[in-house]
């Protein structure tokens, strides 16, 4: 086990390395360029002494933009394993600061999905499941479906529109009520918060249930047609030990699978759902730092990000052997 | 342009879609009402208590009608089959695949594929004592859990796959002793299972005890199935090909053993198996089935020296006898009648080489040709007294 997961990371290293050398080159060649931008503002500014051209090469020589594409991504990578990332150009401290700043609420909005989500779909999942071809089954599939099928924008629109401008019950976008929010009380404070992450949740679960119900469905069919449910229906087990002892523990094994390595996707944000309720996390802040171009949050953002798959993927692999003992041992 | 062109769909097996959706709102209301009726019938003990016919028997088939009602129509799998397992004795039941072999054994235990597979007809006895009898077929799924696993066991043709891969050998066996002896403590049934596992011939018991199954060679498997299928002593244990997915060395002592602790807890066996070696080896009492019907049974001597059933006779015929040679090993010509368009003659008429005149003729009757042996063949219709006839069940008045 030790031996496989070593050769897992050093192949992650690889992938890795890979990875970051296209995202850099990209965000080289964005048409967007957040120097540009910079050159013309500072040149246009009274009392400026140099041209924008001017501007723009000094601005480049002292953001490091000068070395082309190859030069650029090394001097960025010899910094960066060492942990420093350099300054983000927008906001004006390193990404890590930044980072550290944002994650919980993106956290706390993944987290709290998540498991709403999972208290959700694996239930549907296996009742759906037990009646197959019935009316429950029809339509649980039914209304999942339509879950994976609506864009983000379009449910994060429809709730607003229903839950926030017809009734009334929440705010449509913000962290904070603005008008009020400093006279409340710490605890009156969270609450706050928590009201107005209920829409932006809510988007997040309507869209991420359909897939996670439709596979514990299928597993859960595969394992109730198995000659080992037979064997526990022969034993005399009443129907629901067979089912939520013999049959669940069985469905787990690829459910937990997949769970665990989506796990390390708590903390890279929902980017277009933050966008939508403007909830000021990781992925609204990424997002306007990638649309004017500034390479060193990027970089961090996607970088990190290719970590987390990466550590998705291992954790899922790790996770196979601890739930199935037929992995195990080799 | 082939792909404009009318295929042609109206070939064999090809159902309209109008025929096709009469068809599955026929299924669903028979098997909406059969459901509903098993639920009610649960309610009220007279409706499922029954006496036996005679005493000596642990289960007593009478004309039981097991069929599927599938998207091309009713599967007969099961058709008016009757046949008794006396005690302490076994009963081997042959017959090609398909024949409804496993499907009566699984109406016995209630294990049918529902709701598609139901038992719709005659009567399942089972041996409760003093002088009473279940009629398993309308017997609710609770009282059937008593059962099943305690007082009727069963042993599968696949010991790869029938037991669980998630949990320890042990904790399997534990699990059935704890479900119908709740009063044993945890240290008892530690040491009933380890005691199991010992007389099906597992030498490393305690090793055995915290193995998953995938550590264990199908042979082991099958023995440890044969454990839980004992743990509780049952008065029946249905053997369904217990020795198919084995090879020869472990199918002789899989079969020694079972015969072996048949004695010991003085059960009877109900040997589901298509090898007639096995049959003759292990039976006391032989079933033959065809197309889902008995049609010939009697102890192991009536069927081996004396078998009198054209396809039992063809059966016997193409099996490799040692010492004789022969350039080509028999076969019986034909195939079995589509199961969902059953002739209304006899169902081996159409493959038989012995065949009559009065085989044009209605389904032939059970005949008894002597005290143990009965044949489902006009053939002998002077020579023995008519039993009765199988009857099927109309699907359409139900």
């Amino acid at each position: 086990m030790g031996k496989f997961i070593l050769k897992r990371i050093l192949l992650s290293i690889v992938i890795l390395f890979c990875v970051m050398l296209i995202i850099y080159t990209l965000m080289h060649s964005l048409p967007t360029n957040y120097i540009d931008t910079m050159a013309q503002q500072l040149a246009q500014r009274p009392g400026s002494n140099k041209s924008a051209a001017e501007w723009l090469a000094d601005l480049n020589a002292k953001y490091g933009m000068d070395k082309g594409i190859l030069g650029g991504f090394f001097t960025w990578l010899k910094s960066a394993v060492v942990g420093d990332f350099g300054e983000s150009w927008v906001h004006n401290v390193p990404p890590t600061e930044k980072f550290a700043d944002v994650i919980g609420i993106s956290f706390i909005l993944g987290a709290v999905s998540m498991f709403f989500e999972i208290i959700i779909a694996i239930p549907l999942g296996i009742l759906a499941a037990k009646r197959q071809y019935g009316a429950v089954d029809y339509t649980v599939t039914v209304v999942a479906l339509v879950g994976i099928s609506m864009p983000t924008f379009f449910v994060a629109t429809l709730l607003k529109l229903i839950f926030g401008v017809k009734l009334g019950w929440f705010e449509i976008t913000g962290l904070t009520s603005a008008r009020y929010y400093d006279t409340l009380t710490r605890f009156g404070q969270i609450m706050n918060q928590a009201w107005h992450l209920v829409l932006p949740a809510i988007t997040i679960i309507v869209i991420s249930i359909g897939g996670l119900m439709r596979y514990t469905r299928t597993n859960m069919l595969e394992v109730l047609n198995a000659d080992y449910i037979r064997t526990a229906r022969a034993k005399g087990l009443p129907e629901k030990k067979v089912i939520n002892y013999h049959a669940f523990r069985n469905t787990l094994i690829p459910v937990v699978t997949i769970l665990g390595g989506s796990l390390p996707s708590l903390f890279s944000g929902a980017l277009i759902t933050e966008q939508l309720f403007s909830i000021p996390g990781i992925g609204y802040t990424a997002y306007q730092s990638m649309i004017v171009g500034d390479i060193p949050f990027t970089m961090f953002y996607l970088s990190f990000m290719a970590i987390l798959t990466l550590l998705g993927n291992l954790i899922m692999d790790v996770l196979y052997a601890v739930v199935d003992p037929r992995v195990r041992l080799s | 342009m082939s792909i404009f062109k009318k295929k042609d769909n109206k070939g064999v097996g090809y159902i309209s879609a109008k025929t096709s959706r009469k068809i599955s709102k026929f299924n669903r209301k028979v098997t909406k009402k059969l459901e509903r009726e098993r639920e009610d019938a649960g309610k009220d003990p007279e409706l499922y208590t029954t006496t036996m016919k005679d005493p000596n028997n642990v289960v007593e088939f009478d004309n039981v009608c097991t069929y599927f009602f599938t998207d091309i129509g009713t599967v007969r799998a099961v058709d008016g089959v009757s046949f008794d397992v006396p005690k302490c004795s076994t009963v081997g039941i042959v017959g090609e695949s398909g024949c409804g072999k496993s499907v009566t054994s699984l109406s016995l235990m209630q294990l049918l594929q529902r709701p598609s597979g139901q038992t719709v007809g005659g009567e399942i006895r089972f041996n409760v004592g003093d002088g009473k009898a279940l009629n398993i077929v309308k017997t609710p799924t609770a009282k059937m859990q008593q059962i099943r696993g305690n007082r009727i066991s069963m042993i599968f043709q696949e010991p790869m796959t029938s037991l669980n891969p998630v949990f320890r050998i042990g904790q399997q066996v534990n699990e059935v002793l704890e479900l119908h002896h709740p009063e044993m403590t945890p240290e008892e049934v530690k040491a009933r299972t380890l005691e199991m596992l010992e007389l099906v011939g597992i030498a490393n018991k305690e090793g055995v005890y915290n193995m998953y199954p995938h550590e264990l060679s199908g042979g082991m498997r099958q023995r440890v199935m044969i454990a839980i299928a004992l743990a509780c002593t049952p008065e029946l244990i249905i053997a369904d090909e217990p020795t198919t997915a084995l090879d020869v060395t472990i199918q002789a002592q899989i079969l020694d053993l079972l015969r072996e602790l048949k004695d010991k807890i003085n059960s009877s066996i109900m040997l589901i198996t298509h090898d007639l070696g096995v049959v003759a080896n292990m039976a006391d009492y032989v079933v033959v089935m065809y197309a889902g019907r008995v049609i010939e049974k009697g102890t192991a001597e009536d069927i081996f020296h004396n078998p009198c059933h054209p396809y039992t006779i063809g059966l016997m015929k193409s099996k490799p006898v040692v010492g004789k040679q022969v350039e080509e090993l028999y076969n019986i010509p034909g195939s079995v009648p589509n199961p969902v368009n059953m002739p209304n003659y006899c169902y081996f008429k159409d493959r038989c080489e012995m065949q009559c005149d009065k085989c044009k003729g209605q389904y032939p009757p059970e005949i008894r040709i002597s005290d143990t042996h009965i044949v489902s063949c006009y053939r002998f219709m002077e020579q023995g007294e008519v039993v009765g006839y199988p009857k099927s069940t109309n699907v359409e008045e139900l």
